[in-house]
């Protein structure tokens, strides 16, 4: 909770600003502060800093060591995404050593990759996103929506089985309800599902470049299929749950959009491999890229700008501005030239030197561990804070408008993404379509993380297929032998589970002489850049109108929460924010500008 | 909350009484990921929330504070319970500690990690300055994972906060306040029922329903660490038989390909990740020693057979060749059935049928 109020000005009530800040953040993964400035005359958020207070080093103490020890170390960035980069780090290690799985390998990982969307997602929202959207919760911030809840009918009660919207919220309580209980089943489940691919979770044992360990018998699939039909049935009765309770918020509180909302600016870098395409070759990868089961891309204002992963690649930039490093401008470039002899930019992760210089915060100055990765438009010289919507929402974004996947169990028609899930133990064969919605919103961001969990699935099926096929071929494979260079570089591109996911390696005398991951959160929970862009974070929350009911004395700050949370914040991958110590702040002009922190 | 031990002769003449509640106030911001937070969620025997609801007997009445699950919406509320305990006005608390501890002699007047802000100031609390108050006051502490244990993957060789392991903080000597040495349950991540395990067993302590958990002198519990990966790992007979995988395409033992299990304290094989599930070497994934005040840096690169095994490997192989030959002929054997069972006219099982009354075993009908 926020911060109490200490005093009161006699200002005009429309110039007053209240400090609140939230430090730590609970119910997400890592260190994140946010600090705000509230109008609660105007009921706005005025200004919005982002900040992480955990710094460890992985790109420094990496230099020297092994290449082929980079997945192994890398996971242990995150503790509930890690094998989100040990699977980017073999994909780069792949492109570096110039070596392709066999089929099969590509499967399992795969496979691997679903289970963990399907548990990470599952988690997240019903056991953490959806405390701020329970009974017991609303009950503290809004307590005249839940009287509106009790008496409201839920649409989707044919499939999931509650009356209210209300007895929806009541089965999101935390420990009690029903739902937050069975989820909390379904995410173990899923992590079995994830343990027979990659061994064990977070931090998998059976991945390797070139491969994996895992041995392809018949059983490891007849495993994995009963544990994911088994789960069929909570997957379709969570969507319809969750097109309840959203649908429901837009209607009990209009002008709910606007909470966490800001432009359609997203990156998508692409999930799971098509082994009949992907080389890892550097020269191919605008094609293999499009090959993927979730198509990479940056949407612009709703528009699709590229599907190619070289033009994605080459316009990343780390900027710096309000960040505890310093520059690396005057250090030497790695990589001059891609493999294709374009210009590589000094502020590309390639070329990166991590400079740490801890100090003390300051809000007007430096004040996040984060630095501030931003993509470099070269149509309007624009640096863009891509978001990833929590990963999901730029996922089915960027697949929908680009028409590319089609598969029995999932398809986009360029402006969709239609999922189909067989007949379950209870539910019948299910065609879930999610269309493209008219904002980018903490609520479409949420909605977009149950579909996909659907969409997981879906692939998920189609993976398993593949897989059978390959075993039953007699062709079981799962690991090709490679040498490690003395020069090479090597990209990796992935989708996290929130988001886009890179791993940028440059290896000398055969060691790692360079080796940068930017995972999703950097690029949502940036503080402001170099240009004064504020991170997606900031962005979404600055200017936000609160809807809780309650007044800055009691104020707990719910909607702002939303809004982060949306993002699915995971900080030992990126950020903190903070609310002050609630402090009034008199301003007779503008009150975004000149306001002092501390 | 404690119940308090009467001073009438009833009372001290029974069993020494425990306490009815404990709050366990959990900081994952050591140099961390949050992975043992989110590995202790998959556990089932038993499960957090089991031991939340009461449903496991005995136990205290646990109170929770763990970031990741906390129903709080952050900041001030969260903390209360943790600024509480600074101050002298919550006991009984167990603190777990998840991540390493970085060295904040080093930064000048900046942080590594902190935990919420100074109240007067604003300026960031480190994790340090919690420690240096909560864990004198503990009844109980426990470090969760490699990290918070001895260091982990954020103390590698090269790293620039200079991290530890709490017990190289607080001293291998720390004694709580309730009179125990630090618990250590390492693991990267650490296994999900091993935590919940110890975890239950310094409860049942708290209760005064058990002794102290036996650890060994690196402070692990003894029944969960004190066998190797080797000891429990289903791929040991092609050890000792001297069959060795000579890549990841192999069901056989990977000792030549990195596995270091014969040398590492850990239960995962026999036990496996969760469910009976998944696993390292059983399952095809080289041990890396995760559990080990050594890790990481012993054992890298981590694809590189361990030198020790080149010794051992090589030593098996000619003993285990022959070995494999001879249980290859035992087993050509065992896999024949014996001759008796046939669907032919006579009996041969050896069975004597002296129900007929011409003693023969055929010729029924």
């Amino acid at each position: 909770m926020a911060a109490r109020t200490t005093q009161r000005t006699a200002a005009a009530p429309s110039s007053q600003l209240v400090e609140m800040a939230w430090d730590p953040i609970t119910r997400i993964i890592g260190n994140l502060g946010i600090y705000t400035k509230i109008d609660f005359a105007n009921r706005r958020v005025a200004e919005c800093h982002s900040t992480s207070s955990l710094f460890r080093g992985y790109s420094m103490f990496m230099k020297g060591k092994d290449p082929r020890d980079a997945g192994f170390i890398t996971s242990r960035i995150c503790g509930i995404c890690g094998d989100n980069h040990t699977t980017c780090s073999v994909y780069a290690q792949n492109m570096a050593y110039g070596v392709k799985p066999p089929p099969l390998a590509e499967w399992i990982i795969n496979l691997g990759e679903a289970a963990e969307y399907m548990f990470d997602h599952t988690i997240f929202q019903d056991n953490l996103v959806f405390v701020d959207y329970s009974a017991a919760m609303v009950a503290q911030t809004n307590p005249s929506v839940l009287a509106r809840a009790e008496n409201t009918q839920a649409p989707g009660a044919g499939i999931h089985g509650y009356r209210t919207i209300a007895d929806i919220m009541r089965s999101f309580n935390p420990f009690e309800g029903d739902l937050y209980k069975e989820a909390l089943q379904v995410s173990r489940v899923t992590r079995e599902m994830f343990c027979l691919m990659e061994g064990r979770h977070v931090h998998p044992s059976t991945v390797y470049p070139g491969g994996v360990g895992t041995m392809p018998e018949p059983s490891l699939i007849t495993d994995y299929l009963s544990r994911l039909m088994s789960i069929l049935d909570f997957v379709k009765k969570s969507v319809a749950m969750n097109n309840d309770v959203f649908d429901f918020f837009y209607a009990a509180l209009p002008g709910y959009e606007e909470v966490g909302r800001r432009r359609v600016l997203l990156g998508c870098w692409g999930a799971w491999q098509d082994p009949a395409v992907c080389d890892y070759r550097y020269q191919t990868m605008s094609e293999w890229g499009r090959s993927m089961y979730v198509t990479p891309g940056i949407v612009v204002d709703g528009e699709l700008i590229t599907t190619n992963l070289v033009d994605i690649n080459l316009g990343i930039r780390i900027l710096l501005g309000s960040s505890f490093y310093g520059d690396w401008v005057n250090e030497q470039p790695f990589v001059t030239h891609d493999p294709l002899g374009n210009p590589v930019d000094m502020r590309h992760p390639w070329n990166q030197t991590t400079l740490p210089e801890p100090q003390k915060r300051d809000f007007d100055g430096k004040y996040s561990w984060v630095m501030s990765p931003r993509w470099f438009d070269r149509r309007t010289g624009d640096h863009l804070a891509l978001d990833t919507g929590g990963g999901p929402y730029a996922r089915l974004y960027t697949t929908a408008l680009a028409g590319l996947v089609d598969t029995p169990y999932v398809t986009s028609t360029g402006n969709s993404v239609r999922i189909s899930l067989p007949k379950s133990e209870r539910l019948p064969a299910t065609t879930l379509e999610w269309k493209i919605p008219p904002w980018s919103n903490a609520i479409e961001r949420n909605r977009a993380r149950v579909y996909f969990v659907a969409y997981s699935a879906a692939m998920a099926l189609y993976f398993v297929e593949r897989a059978l096929e390959g075993i039953r071929s007699g062709d079981t494979r799962v690991f090709t032998d490679f040498d490690v260079p003395d020069e090479a570089i090597g990209c990796g591109f992935h989708e996290a589970v929130r988001g886009v996911l890179s791993h940028h390696m440059v290896i000398q005398d055969g060691k790692i002489a360079n080796y940068h991951p930017y995972p999703p959160t950097p690029w949502n929970g940036s503080p402001r850049d170099s240009y004064g862009t504020p991170g997606p974070y900031e962005d979404a929350v600055q200017d936000m109108p609160i809807f809780e009911e309650n007044g800055p004395d009691d104020f707990k700050g719910v909607d702002i929460m939303r809004a982060v949370r949306s993002f699915d914040p995971c900080l030992p991958c990126g950020v903190h924010m903070y609310v002050g110590n609630g402090r009034t702040i008199t301003h007779q002009h503008s009150p975004m500008l000149g306001a002092q922190h501390g | 909350m404690t119940t308090t031990p009467t001073t009438t002769e009833a009372a001290a003449a029974s069993a020494p009484r425990g306490f009815d509640e404990m709050t366990i106030l959990w900081i994952s911001e050591g140099m961390s990921c949050d992975g043992d937070t989110v590995s202790i969620t998959a556990a089932t025997q038993p499960a957090i929330e089991d031991v939340l609801l009461g449903l496991v007997p005995g136990l205290p009445t646990v109170h929770l504070h763990n970031k990741v699950l906390s129903p709080t919406l952050g900041g001030e509320e969260f903390l209360a319970p943790f600024r509480a305990a600074v101050n002298g006005d919550l006991a009984p608390f167990i603190l777990v500690i998840e991540g390493s501890i970085p060295n904040e002699n080093i930064n000048g007047d900046g942080y590594w990690t902190s935990f919420g802000n100074d109240l007067i100031t604003g300026e960031p609390l480190t994790l340090n300055w919690w420690i240096d108050r909560l864990a004198p006051q503990a009844w109980a502490v426990v470090a969760i994972g490699t990290c918070a244990a001895y260091g982990g993957i954020h103390a590698m060789a090269g790293n620039p906060t200079g991290c530890m392991g709490l017990a190289d903080y607080l001293g291998w000597d720390f004694r709580s306040a309730g009179g125990l040495p630090i618990v250590n349950i390492p693991g990267c991540p650490v296994q999900p029922d091993n935590f919940m395990e110890t975890l239950t067993w310094v409860l049942y302590h708290a209760a005064g329903a058990a002794p102290p958990p036996p650890l060994d002198d690196l402070l692990r519990p003894q029944w969960l660490f004190g066998r190797t990966v080797h000891e429990g790992c289903d791929r040991g007979g092609y050890y000792e038989q001297g069959d060795f995988a000579r890549d990841y395409n192999s069901p056989k033992c990977q000792v030549m390909i990195g596995c270091w299990g014969p040398v590492v304290n850990c239960n995962v094989p026999k036990r496996g990740w969760m469910g009976g599930v998944g696993g390292c070497p059983n399952v095809g994934g080289i041990c890396i020693g995760c559990t080990m005040p050594g890790f990481p840096d012993k054992f890298m690169p981590f694809m590189d057979m361990p030198p020790g095994s080149s010794i051992s490997a090589t030593l098996t192989k000619p003993y285990g060749a022959l070995i494999r030959r001879l249980r290859g002929i035992t087993n050509t054997t065992v896999n024949k059935e014996p001759r008796w069972r046939h669907n032919g006219p006579e009996l041969t099982s050896g069975y004597d049928p002296r129900w007929r009354p011409d003693g023969r075993a055929s010729k029924v009908r």
